[in-house]
């Protein structure tokens, strides 16, 4: 065999252990989320959800196409308005306003992805932070949106106008659909050929240029598939909560979402998901501790930073790599 | 991890359950203090307001009447979702009773819905929206020790009639701002004051020099800061460098309580007209409270908010030894039927949209000479009767009203 073909025999190896790794993980995540609630209460597990597609659509910018975007929040929030002020005051069925929540962010995606996608780094995250303060004003003005009080009451309504989403183990169902077709669109995402051009942009964007890839569209196309997830993913929060308020399009959130996608594991396709439940479970279960709460947190991220700079779940990986050698 | 049992860690009063209270529910009365432990309120309600509902369970006599009674905390960190998700877990699964205090506009909606929802007991002392009382009202919420529409009244109208009748407005450019500085204006207009100007500033803002100026030209007596926390406290602070205060304008704060004053400092603060509902140095009632309170609380003195709670949380217990039940809308009921009298408000009653009325009081922050010692801040220049302290009910729009 000539050195090339075991090479790439080495890499068919590779991707298969790859592949295997991830059924295990799915299934695991699977039977997490689907035992879950006997243990944990299901309408924290249903925030968690919602946050782990949240991250997972903005790991598919930044861990795959190396795009750090700071105004993330941006689309989480105005998925949410959009959801809730559809769903309450025009009378949308909840699959509807879902679907106009994603609909606007996406197009806000399209938008401000135009403009930002021109410039590369800190650039590109800065332009995308100011965007984002702008929704935010945007928000905090608009009368739609209720300004400091937030949409509130917002009606579960009726999915497909036959199922009663107040009863909470339809919403559970409902939400668990959601997430992991969210999840398996971006894994089938990354592992497209369109994927791989990704991945390449990210690695050496010149050299993407040189074997003839248009850069600025694929990266546009990714901009915006992850605005409209990450649009999915407030609107479908918002039904959880039965409110839309400011604190999801606030700068904060745009760092949260960074937080649990690094603590997972960037780059990663279960990282996110792992970093959304680490991070909303400390947010929910330290509530108590009160004034402890922001140093727990900022204990917890100097342990992860300084002990696993890959994530969790990315020292997983490595340590089982290690492991089966 | 397990979320009930830390909170069993919270306190335990009592052990007795007498037979007389066979209808409440698995025969614990269990009651969620939640507000901001950490972040911008937590001066304001905070701790504070966990001591206040430990006060007034321990006042009650739970003990000795045969009832068993908890007090359990959680910081909602002024999120909206993690107050929502709070308050169902408490209700749903950790079968609380009651919530108090929940401070933050947004967060107090979200709860007041989800209470309703659960037909169990609200009762919202440091949340300020008047919507509470008005469109959003609820049978089984009660709004207990103030609203941004007493505050904006009371500071207006006496204001108004102690001199003040020429007024210029610092808003903040927002819901909130607007429709506290149009509160305030209604009130100066029709005490006979007029109003020389107004101008937005950006929401958050923390250069406020250029409005200030604005103000200082228009040689109004009043300026009202139609805006809150961090903004509110800028305004004071710049106004005093550039001398505003001492130059015979003074600040009217319509959204500024005791702990705002005590951070800023007499030096700064001086000369600052505010509205509150309570003052730990009213009476000698309130005296003997607030010391005690002082004791529980590392020296310092409650805010109208914790004192809230502790009315609020007494109350509330009254009513259900009163009625031998704990269901949401009936205690509320109850709580409306039954007049109020404790040692920080005094008398008082409930109204049917929910609104518990009581005196308001203004207030002018003293000079620091004279200050006779640590928090004593203010002079009291005047007294707003219950009657006209709050909202006029038919004006609310709330559905509960006939």
């Amino acid at each position: 065999m000539t050195q090339a073909t075991q090479q790439a025999a080495a890499g068919i190896a590779e991707r298969e252990r790859e592949q295997k790794q991830h059924r295990i993980a799915f299934v695991l995540m699977a039977a997490f989320f689907a035992f879950g609630p006997a243990l944990i209460y299901p309408v924290f597990l249903m925030k968690v959800m919602c946050f782990a597609l949240f991250a997972c659509a903005f790991n598919l910018l930044l861990g795959f196409v190396g795009l750090l975007s700071f105004g993330h929040a941006m689309f989480l929030g105005m998925g949410g308005y959009v959801a809730a002020h559809t769903a309450k005051v025009w009378g949308l069925t909840p699959e509807l306003a879902i679907l106009c929540g994603a609909a606007v962010s996406g197009v806000l995606g399209l938008v401000s992805g135009l403009i930002a996608i021109r410039r590369q780094g800190i650039y590109f995250a800065m332009i995308t932070l100011a965007l984002a303060q702008m929704v935010y004003f945007f928000c905090v003005q608009a009368p739609f949106t209720g300004g400091e009080d937030g949409i509130q009451a917002v009606p579960r309504g009726k999915l497909f106008g036959l199922i009663d989403l107040s009863n909470q183990l339809a919403m559970y169902v409902m939400v668990a659909v959601i997430f992991f077709s969210g999840f398996l669109l971006i894994y089938r995402i990354i592992h497209s050929p369109f994927g791989q051009v990704l991945k390449a942009i990210r690695e050496n964007e010149t050299r993407a240029i040189s074997l003839g890839y248009d850069i600025n569209r694929y990266k546009l196309l990714a901009y915006v598939i992850s605005a409209t997830l990450s649009g999915v993913a407030g609107a479908t929060n918002a039904l959880v909560f039965q409110l839309a308020a400011l604190n999801s399009v606030h700068w904060t959130m745009s760092g949260e979402v960074v937080l649990m996608t690094l603590l997972g594991g960037l780059g990663t396709v279960f990282g996110p998901v792992v970093g959304a439940l680490v991070l909303l479970a400390m947010e929910n279960y330290l509530a108590q501790l009160g004034a402890w709460v922001t140093i727990a947190q900022g204990v917890i991220f100097v342990i992860c930073v300084l002990t696993f700079r890959r994530g969790i779940v990315g020292e997983l990986m490595a340590f089982f790599k290690h492991w089966s050698r | 991890m397990n979320w009930k049992r830390s909170f069993y860690a919270a306190a335990v009063f009592a052990l007795a359950t007498s037979p007389t209270y066979a209808q409440i529910s698995d025969g614990v009365i269990k009651i969620g203090v939640m507000n901001d432990q950490s972040g911008t309120y937590a001066d304001l309600a905070g701790p504070g307001s966990v001591v206040a509902a430990r006060m007034a369970v321990e006042d009650f006599g739970a003990a000795k009447k045969g009832m068993k009674v908890e007090v359990v905390v959680a910081d909602h960190q002024n999120k909206p979702e993690v107050g929502s998700s709070i308050a169902r877990q408490w209700y749903d699964v950790d079968k609380v009773d009651a919530i108090v205090d929940v401070p933050t506009s947004s967060v107090a909606l979200a709860v007041n819905q989800i209470t309703r929802e659960k037909n169990k007991v609200l009762i919202v002392s440091t949340g300020a929206t008047v919507d509470l009382t008005g469109k959003s009202c609820s049978p089984n919420t009660i709004h207990w020790t103030y609203d941004t529409w007493s505050l904006a009244n009371g500071t207006g109208n006496a204001v108004v009639k102690n001199g003040g009748d020429s007024w210029f407005f610092l808003t903040a450019d927002y819901a909130f701002g607007h429709s506290l500085e149009q509160q305030t204006e209604a009130v100066v207009l029709k005490n006979g004051g007029k109003v020389m100007g107004k101008v937005r500033h950006p929401f958050p803002s923390s250069d406020m020099s250029s409005f200030l100026l604005q103000a200082q030209t228009s040689k109004a007596k009043i300026i009202g800061l139609a805006n809150a926390g961090a903004d509110t406290i800028n305004a004071i602070k710049q106004g005093a460098e550039f001398g505003i205060v001492k130059s015979g304008q003074q600040f009217a704060g319509l959204l500024v309580f005791l702990t705002d004053v005590h951070s800023l400092g007499l030096n700064v603060a001086q000369g600052l007209l505010l509205t509150e509902s309570f003052y730990w140095d009213l009476n000698d009632q309130t005296r003997a409270f607030s010391k005690r309170f002082a004791k529980l609380h590392k020296g310092a003195m409650p805010t109208m908010g914790q004192v809230g709670v502790y009315s609020g949380v007494l109350h509330y217990l009254k009513a259900i030894e009163a009625l031998k039940s704990d269901q949401g809308d009936k205690v509320v009921a109850k709580m409306k039927e039954l007049p109020t009298d404790d040692a920080v408000f005094g008398k008082g009653w409930v109204r049917q949209d929910g609104r518990k009325i009581h005196n308001m009081y203004l207030f002018e922050v003293k000079k620091p000479a004279e200050s006779k010692g640590a928090w004593d801040y203010y002079k009291l220049r005047g007294t707003i009767p219950a009657e006209q302290a709050f909202r006029p009910e038919k004006e609310g729009g709330c559905s509960l009203v006939k």
